[in-house]
């Protein structure tokens, strides 16, 4: 599944970072690579964007970004 | 002696910078860096400056800081540099410290934020970790102040003794191994030949970086580069980017297990998760904002500022009057009397008043930013301003730009998105700044008496909305494309520190008295001379002969059309141009009328319709020379930016003559 279909409080671990150029190059220098473990944490009063856990920080990412990257839920 | 302070955003740079230099800063510029940077003589070490570059997560050129920051470590070769490290965000701030080291100069890391990690159960094997990256670590905490005296010695010794960075293969043997290793050799003498770090190059060209033409690769080698890259990429499954990213943060997970002891959920986090559950809840997120925004602009405005602008004008009028009496009494020459008088003190003294004014708007504004909401009206606003082809970080400039616009112009250098920049650099000149307040107080309170808030208001709101429908026109046609990734680290909540605050204050202080003294005091005598002088260089004893009044007349007729065709308010419009301060200032030498009493003298050359029509006009036309100079160079286009500046004025004619036309059916 996507990042951008996880549920609120739900994790899930990065089997793969796609996307082209800037993004997929931002998204790794953020620490979002695969086998890296995601939580998200809450969506923003408009619906989007969405903020997530990685690497024991917070950021906020696009839901269009967030479906570049492949995810697999872990049990909870 | 010339240290890089890199590191981070949100990981204490600024607090460290602060700390390091105390108030020996300045802001300096780099031949070959079009930015302005940071620079202060280090304390307890005169011959060593540190040079605050800007905050990034890596050295990829993505936006304009990264490139910044790149060029200026391989351009300028500073002595050493200081990577500052958020200890309690180890992982990822320690990929920037990966790519740091590969560019092989003296490196300290100063490891920020121990007594948080300390104080949550947290601790770092200092000397294991500094054994492992081959460079010296130093824990300390910048807000606290600790640790950073040891810092600053250790950072001077190794740039004295030129001690890099022990050389250290962060790729355990593998694909990626080989491939970093022949692409090195390959490319090593080409690189010592162009005077740039060997591994940064190699790894630099297997990213696909520009770095091909720089070392002038033959043909032959750069086929063979892409070969190795592609059989590593086959090997591993993973694209070139991310094998690297991958190798990367491998070291680093390997790095932590070994020397970090990580503390479980913090009391910083478990507090911010908590505020967060408020200041961004879905329902509550907007109207919070709304109030918070109101409450500054009420303090600032209404309460702190404007009690302390009146004190401050008070005693400039009384020294005025001290002056006036002494020079009076002493039988100077009447001319230079006038000078010091109707000239320097109408000019100067009056828009000095409103210092304390923008000083207070910063002081809250920074206090926003330091405690990491800024971030959070970012992250709750992206959704509405990318519908006008903005992102959430757009928000920030344009909070600053309440302000200034100088800063706000230059704050949009975070953005990493061109098309989104030149948009932003375009909105905030309609974002009405704090220069122009004299210019509201007193209209507001000649001519709208009780409505002076809601007027006031109205300017704000008006100012947005005509930046918004601008922005989203030239998002749609001039400027279509896709939106750029809007990516954002939210920080934990903190206390901003007092020091930082305090010098913000100052700088800012500095930069408005800096601009009084030089910029309005220039723009207050060329007015008195063009005001007591005519054609002939003779006298004038009523000002309708001067050369000032020649040239008011001649634009006059312009705003013949908007109610306020006299030359008088003509001439007060151009001299707003060195400084919107200056309207209102010249306004009081050509009436004759001091400020204080300049609402009541007001009343001869306005009706409240045409007042409105002016406020409208001084709301959007033109913005002052220093932010014209700013967005020029941060476009970096003469032509784009004069457009911008007829544009404004334009909008300006337009929108106050349709305010002065609905003004006469209303009034």
């Amino acid at each position: 599944m996507k990042l951008s279909q996880l549920k609120i409080g739900h994790s899930a671990v990065i089997t793969a970072v796609g996307g082209d150029g800037p993004l997929s190059l931002r998204l790794l220098d953020m620490g979002l690579i695969p086998k890296t473990r995601v939580t998200v944490q809450k969506v923003a009063p408009f619906g989007d964007p969405i903020q997530i856990t990685v690497r024991g920080y917070e950021m906020s990412l696009r839901r269009e970004d967030a479906a570049m990257i492949e995810v697999e839920e872990a049990s909870r | 002696m010339i240290l890089a302070l890199v590191g981070n955003q949100n990981c204490g740079k600024t607090t460290l910078f602060n700390a390091i230099t105390g108030s020996n800063q300045h802001v300096g510029n780099f031949p070959g860096v079009t930015v302005e940077q940071k620079i202060g003589v280090v304390k307890g070490h005169p011959n060593c400056s540190v040079v605050d570059l800007p905050g990034i997560y890596s050295l990829r050129p993505y936006s304009q800081e990264e490139r910044v920051t790149r060029d200026f470590i391989l351009n300028e070769k500073p002595d050493g540099v200081i990577n500052i490290v958020d200890a309690t965000n180890i992982e990822r701030n320690l990929y920037l410290t990966l790519q740091l080291l590969e560019l092989h100069i003296p490196t300290v890391i100063a490891l920020n934020m121990m007594d948080e990690l300390r104080g949550n159960g947290g601790s770092v094997n200092i000397s294991a970790m500094s054994h492992a990256l081959g460079v010296p670590v130093v824990p300390i905490s910048a807000i606290k102040n600790e640790g950073v005296a040891d810092l600053m010695d250790t950072a001077d010794d190794i740039s004295r003794r030129r001690e890099r960075p022990r050389v250290t293969d962060f790729c355990p043997y593998g694909a990626v191994h080989r491939c970093v290793h022949s692409v090195m050799m390959l490319t090593e003498h080409r690189a010592l030949a162009a005077d740039l770090p060997p591994r940064f190059c190699a790894t630099w060209l297997i990213e696909g970086g520009d770095m091909a033409d720089k070392l002038s690769l033959s043909a032959n080698e750069r086929q063979l580069i892409e070969l190795s890259v592609t059989e590593m990429e086959r090997e591993i499954g993973l694209n070139r980017n991310a094998a690297l990213a991958d190798m990367r943060y491998n070291f680093i997970e390997q790095l932590c297990r070994d020397t970090v002891v990580k503390c479980t959920e913090s009391r910083e986090r478990h507090r911010s998760v908590k505020i967060d559950s408020v200041l961004t809840n879905k329902y509550l997120a907007i109207p919070i904002f709304i109030c918070i925004m109101m409450l500054i602009f009420y303090l600032t405005f209404s309460v702190i500022g404007s009690a302390l602008s009146k004190l401050l004008g008070a005693a400039i009028a009384q020294l005025a009057s001290f002056c006036d009496r002494l020079m009076t009494d002493s039988g100077v020459n009447s001319v230079i009397h006038s000078l010091v008088i109707d000239g320097i003190f109408a000019g100067v003294g009056s828009v000095l008043s409103f210092l304390p004014i923008i000083m207070v708007l910063f002081f809250f504004l920074s206090i926003l930013e330091d405690t990491g909401y800024m971030a959070r009206i970012a992250f709750v606003m992206d959704k509405p301003l990318r519908k006008i082809g903005l992102s959430g970080s757009s928000f920030v400039p344009m909070l600053i730009g309440l302000g200034c616009s100088v800063p706000a112009v230059m704050a949009t250098r975070t953005l990493s998105g061109s098309r989104e920049r030149k948009l932003t650099v375009m909105l905030i000149p309609y974002i009405s700044c704090s220069a122009k307040i004299p210019i509201y107080t007193v209209f507001c309170a000649a001519f709208f008496g009780r409505y002076q808030v809601a007027v006031m208001a109205l300017l704000y709101a008006g100012g947005i909305l005509l930046g918004v429908m601008t922005a989203s026109l030239l998002s749609k046609t001039v400027f279509s494309g896709r939106p750029v990734p809007f990516m954002m680290e939210l920080p934990n909540y903190r206390l901003p520190s007092a020091r930082s605050v305090v010098m913000l204050m100052r700088e800012k202080a500095r930069d408005f008295l800096q601009r009084a003294f030089t910029v309005i005091f220039m723009a207050a005598v060329i007015i008195w001379f063009l005001r007591s002088f005519d054609i002939h260089l003779n006298v004038v004893t009523d000002s309708r002969d001067s050369i000032l009044a020649l040239i008011g007349r001649a634009v006059a007729p312009i705003f013949a059309p908007l109610g306020f065709g006299d030359w008088r308010v003509a001439t007060s419009l151009i001299s707003g141009f060195t400084a919107k301060e200056a309207v209102i200032s010249t306004l009081s030498v050509l009436t004759g009328v001091s400020i204080d009493q300049l609402p009541t003298g007001l009343s001869a050359l306005f009706t409240p319709q045409s007042a409105a029509a002016f406020l409208a006009f001084t709301l959007l036309y033109t913005p002052c020379v220093a932010a014209v100079a700013t967005i020029r160079r941060e476009l970096n286009s003469t032509q784009k930016t004069v457009g911008i500046v007829i544009m404004q004025c334009a909008v300006a004619w337009l929108v106050s003559f349709a305010v002065y036309r609905v003004g006469a059916l209303i009034l």
